[in-house]
């Protein structure tokens, strides 16, 4: 079982290419990457001029909601986004119902993800039992099962003295904690970014202070620790400026930002439909002030990752008072539009940043897999083509919920085919 | 309570006097057959309004303000009219005002309050309205404890949404009444200055009367301690400080705003006591306002916190006469959303 992806723009920065080559699939895995391959018997995808083919997508930080959940999201619907949206693999956070601490319950997850035989799934087993932030989960017996990461995502790890032992328990397992940063007292039950616009809505705030000073707290405890800890979702431009300054000094702290919170403001929740609760999320859409410092984050290479928080929820359950409705967006179908669009578009970034954003720096982080075209490495592979002409449609997602700020969006640039060792998960215009 | 003669004729206040907010085409024009008329078929709240309609409803509020005076407080304008009042947090005087005004309209009226409804069995509010709409209503009057519930209703809703007061948003028929009772003692709204002082934060008596107020020209001048002053205040048209005496220095309006006891349980302010030292409003407080101050809180009062009683009775004190004109002001709303084809108010 051959497959040769024909003359394609190659970008893959782990390998620095970026030109024309060709890519023989064997077996799944990539075979070669040259230019003039010939076909010698392999079915051959020509590539269309101004094609990108680069290595899989990685979203670092998705919610599939199963078990527990599944009127908004399964393991089989979520991999089903995942691919429509270009991504090869994705890491699922552990606040299912139950909560995945237990290796039981990430081999559950695992086996749902081989019977879809769409995108790779990576567990991320919680810090601590059921995340209540008292009792640290056997996150041993956890990277055995499969876990790649440890969060209490949606929930942060509450206490200095919690995340000081995880950071150097999971620093042994050589993998990082991945935190949720936002102190508790200071979020109180806000629901929206403060600010002009949450005061004018009477929305109750959360300033981007509950979020840095947790990671501030966390770059330290990285630092006297030597465990690596990944701020997940990061909005705020004080959050930014304590990686920078944790990076500057050695620590080993890496970061990924949403695209909803570089392309949206809080400034969107006065337009009409006012209060649409699609543009709930934790943490909130921040001031311009926030998204430009992490426009400038993620062209100056202190953004590690985009990543899409991808939280589907029920329209029912969406359909609620702002202050009652759930917090969270889905994400996976539409963030390549984005990026391109907003992104490289934009003159922000290149290509080749962009693959680093998405597909490189996600693999680096997590230890996992992928991020690069190399020869006996699993054939993950996104083949995009940045002037396709996206519109957003909220009721065509693959994802089972249809919770999106972005519909109606007309975007450029977007996914053509997604591969999966070497098997075309997605494809065709 | 305390009568004070009006500083002008009542002539005074129809539309040629608006504020400089106004844009001509917003005037209605009395020599045009075409009646004046609101934009929106809801009244979600005062940031959907200009000057041209606010003075709209206050010029009709003057006629309402004249069935209340009758013998037979009771005109057919709504007869047949449904209106639904729902009631999602404890209210006594809006929910009564409402009421009364609605049954001086001659409307079919029913009250629902949240310890009667199904939202206790864990309906939620889209399906509790659906349900009230599958019965066929003409309004409803909402007051619920979310921001944003009236905008999320008018979305669903075949019935004209009224917001009787949501979370800390907006209060709009509150701010109307205000600026009625405001222009029956000055004759305007334009160039005054007004000081609301108390819970900025938490207070959609704020958010809306700063609206209107700006709108209408006023200057409006907010204050409290600065854990209660909601951030990007001064976008939203008022003057932050936390000198009382400051923003009481020659005001032509000064109106209290309610302070909660448990506010002390988030920090936000020590005691009530101190509250009371640093920022109550006291005889001595007051004098520093010009000598025809007129002193208003949308009530509840707590007297002793942030109203001293004897500035609560005091000569200047038009707290009732707010009360009052709270049914007039609410008909003018009814009214005018109702529409007008059919009724009249002979």
């Amino acid at each position: 079982m051959k497959l040769l992806l024909k003359n394609g723009q190659v970008v893959d920065p782990a390998n620095g290419r970026n030109g024309r080559f060709d890519v023989l699939i064997e077996d799944g895995r990539i075979a070669r990457v040259e230019p003039n391959l010939a076909a010698d018997g392999a079915e051959v995808l020509e590539i269309q001029p101004g094609w990108i083919v680069a290595p899989g997508l990685i979203d670092i930080h998705v919610h599939l909601r199963e078990p527990g959940h599944e009127h908004k999201e399964t393991v089989a619907t979520g991999a089903a986004a995942a691919v429509a949206g270009g991504f090869t693999a994705v890491a699922c956070m552990p606040n299912t119902e139950p909560i995945n601490d237990h290796a039981g319950i990430t081999q559950f997850i695992l086996k749902k993800a081989a019977e879809a035989q769409l995108a790779r799934v990576y567990p991320i087993g919680a810090v601590s039992l059921g995340s209540k932030g008292e009792q640290l989960a056997e996150l041993g017996e956890q990277k055995t099962a499969g876990c790649v990461a440890f969060s209490d995502d949606g929930r942060p790890v509450a206490t200095a003295l919690l995340m000081r032992r995880a950071l150097e328990y999971a620093g042994m397992l050589k993998l990082p904690i991945v935190n949720h940063c936002e102190d508790p007292s200071l979020k109180g039950d806000g629901v929206a970014h403060e600010g002009y616009h949450a005061s004018a809505l009477g929305l109750r705030g959360i300033p981007g202070v509950a979020e840095s000073l947790m990671v501030e707290r966390d770059v330290s405890l990285a630092e006297l620790t030597g465990g690596h800890v990944h701020i997940a979702h990061m909005s705020a431009r004080q959050s930014l400026r304590a990686v920078r300054a944790g990076k500057d000094r050695g620590v080993r702290v890496t970061c990924e930002v949403a695209p909803h919170h570089f392309t949206l403001t809080d400034e969107a929740l006065e337009r009409e439909p006012k209060y649409d609760t699609n543009l709930k999320m934790n943490p909130p859409l921040r001031e311009a002030a926030d998204r430009d410092a992490l426009l400038e984050g993620i062209a100056d290479g202190s953004v590690d990752v985009i990543a899409t928080d991808h939280a589907p929820h029920h329209a029912d359950e969406k359909m609620l008072e702002f202050d009652r409705a759930p917090f969270g967006i889905v994400g996976l179908e539409t963030a390549v539009p984005i990026v391109f669009d907003r992104l490289v578009h934009a003159g922000r970034i290149t290509l080749t940043r962009m693959i680093e954003l998405l597909s490189v720096n996600p693999a680096r982080v997590f230890g996992v897999p992928g991020g690069a075209l190399s020869a006996g490495a699993a054939a993950d592979v996104t083949i995009l083509d940045p002037d396709k002409a996206v519109t957003i449609q909220a009721s065509a997602l693959r994802s089972r919920s249809k919770n999106t700020p972005f519909d109606g969006w007309q975007l450029r640039g977007g996914v053509v085919f997604t591969i999966v060792g070497g098997r075309v998960v997605h494809g065709g215009r | 309570m305390t009568t004070r003669t009006v500083d002008r004729p009542s002539d005074s206040t129809r539309p040629e006097s608006t504020g400089p907010g106004e844009r001509p085409g917003d005037r209605p024009n009395p020599s045009e057959q075409a009646a004046p008329q609101l934009r929106s078929r809801h009244l979600l709240g005062i940031a959907g309004l200009d000057a041209g309609e606010i003075t709209l409803i206050l010029d009709t509020a003057v006629a309402m303000k004249e069935i209340g005076g009758r013998a037979i407080k009771k005109v057919p304008t709504l007869r047949g009219r449904t209106v639904v009042n729902l009631f999602f947090e404890p209210s006594t005087r809006t929910r009564t005002s409402f009421e009364i005004a609605e049954k001086r309209l001659s409307a079919d009226t029913l009250s629902i309050a949240t310890a009667t409804s199904s939202v206790t069995k864990g309906e939620t509010l889209v399906d509790t309205v659906r349900n009230l709409e599958a019965m066929s209503p003409d309004m409803i009057v909402l007051r619920h404890s979310s921001s944003g519930a009236p905008e999320l209703l008018s979305r669903i809703c075949r019935s004209a949404v009224i917001n009787a007061g949501d979370g800390m948003h907006e209060h709009p028929t509150q701010a109307l009444l205000d600026a009625f009772t405001i222009r029956e003692h000055k004759g305007r709204l334009s160039g005054l200055k007004v000081a609301i002082v108390g819970d900025l934060l938490h207070s959609r008596v704020l958010r809306s009367n700063v609206l209107l107020l700006k709108t209408m020209g006023a200057e409006v001048w907010a204050c409290g301690p600065a854990t209660l002053i909601p951030s990007g205040i001064e976008r939203l048209g008022a003057r932050p400080t936390t000198s009382v005496d400051e923003a009481v220095e020659g005001a032509d309006v000064v109106m209290l705003l309610r302070i909660q006891h448990e506010r002390m349980h988030a920090h936000f302010i020590p005691s009530v006591r101190e509250y009371f030292a640093l920022f109550g409003m006291t005889p001595e407080r007051i004098r520093r306002a010009q000598s025809n101050v007129i002193v208003m809180h949308p009530g509840p009062m707590n007297r002793g916190v942030e109203i001293d009683s004897e500035v609560a009775d005091g000569p200047y004190s038009v707290i009732l006469e707010q009360v009052s004109n709270g049914v007039a002001v609410r008909m003018a709303v009814l009214y005018l959303l109702a529409g007008r084809e059919e009724g009249t108010l002979e």
